[in-house]
């Protein structure tokens, strides 16, 4: 990424390194060669990726390895579609012997309609997994109570949504969202919810790690315009969060100077 | 010999495949997929040594877009 941004201040998972904030999702794209272009102006270095059935009548469809190299960008295989923890370790098994890595995402939904997570389930499937050796980034409620038991679970990144998936209607609940920051020891990455550039920069002024997203830029009507503008739109967030931003007062203060008026 | 793919049943495949043999029949690069048989993971280390059975449900699974 861009030289601009303090070299120390890096997004690390799990021991991993990463130089962006950004994580975005693969689907809902034109194609994957659009999917390839977005990701290159997001300047994301890791991306969420679903585990389906080949289709075997027609083996020679593109895959998404063929556009996006997993040795040059962390694949983070998720369990999009699994309504129990037996589904998503299942899913994330075969993943882990598909490409070769631990590091996962986990998410257990409840009821299509709203794809709020089951963090019952969760919280089963996070214990499942991490007793298996996965790295487990977990897509959970913005309950910090429920947060806090994931982390002490031993799940390396916090993943609470900003708003329904694929809803984009931005941070509903910056409190919790800012309470589960402040108690966690592990990364708070907002995943789904995120509309639009600002939405991006709130999470990352909250003081989130990190912001994970899919359809606020598959869904753009430019999508690598919009990749564009969530990469400065979480570098912004950050750097004002890190800046310390100015007290809130119920008056004005001029700027300029009041003495030696004419 | 019958097995399932993928909930797809296919009663025509000889005798004695391999994994690594069921891959280059259906034209399928095995390093970009994983294979679970009868809910067990076939390590890709194993899939030349890996002889199908009658019967054996496969799940062939490989990654693609999502959020």
């Amino acid at each position: 990424m861009s030289s601009d941004i303090p070299s120390q201040d890096k997004l690390v998972v799990a021991g991993r390194t990463f130089n962006s904030r950004l994580i975005i999702g693969t689907g809902k794209y034109k194609d994957y060669a659009e999917n390839a272009a977005a990701l290159d102006a997001s300047g994301a270095d890791m991306v969420t990726v679903a585990v389906r059935r080949v289709n075997i009548s027609d083996p020679n469809q593109p895959m998404l390895v063929d556009f996006i190299d997993p040795n040059k960008v962390t694949y983070l295989p998720n369990t999009a579609g699994c309504f129990t923890g037996e589904d998503a370790v299942r899913t994330l098994r075969l993943a882990r012997e598909a490409g070769g890595w631990d590091l996962v995402k986990l998410e257990v939904l409840s009821d299509p309609k709203h794809l709020y997570p089951d963090m019952e389930e969760t919280l089963r499937a996070a214990e499942m997994l991490i007793s298996d050796g996965f790295e487990v980034m977990v897509y959970c409620s913005d309950d910090p109570v429920f947060a806090r038991k994931l982390e002490e679970l031993g799940c390396c990144a916090i993943m609470p949504l900003g708003a329904p998936i694929g809803s984009g209607l931005g941070i509903q609940n910056p409190v919790n969202i800012r309470l589960i920051v402040e108690q966690s020891k592990v990364p708070v990455i907002v995943d789904a919810g995120v509309g639009t550039a600002s939405d991006a920069t709130v999470a990352m002024e909250l003081g989130c790690d990190g912001v994970l997203m899919n359809t606020a830029i598959a869904g753009a009507k430019d999508p690598i315009r919009m990749a564009r503008a969530m990469k400065h739109a979480v570098i912004a967030g950050r750097e004002a969060y890190l800046a310390g931003r100015m007290p809130r007062k119920m008056y004005a203060d001029p700027s300029s100077p009041l003495g030696g008026l004419i | 010999m019958n097995i399932t793919i993928n909930g797809e049943h296919y009663d025509d495949l000889p005798d004695g495949l391999t994994v690594a043999g069921l891959l280059a029949h259906l034209k399928l690069p095995p390093k970009k997929i994983a294979i679970e048989r009868n809910l067990e993971i076939v390590p890709k280390s194993t899939f030349d040594e890996t002889v199908l059975a009658d019967g054996d449900k496969l799940e062939i699974i490989h990654f693609i877009g999502g959020g």
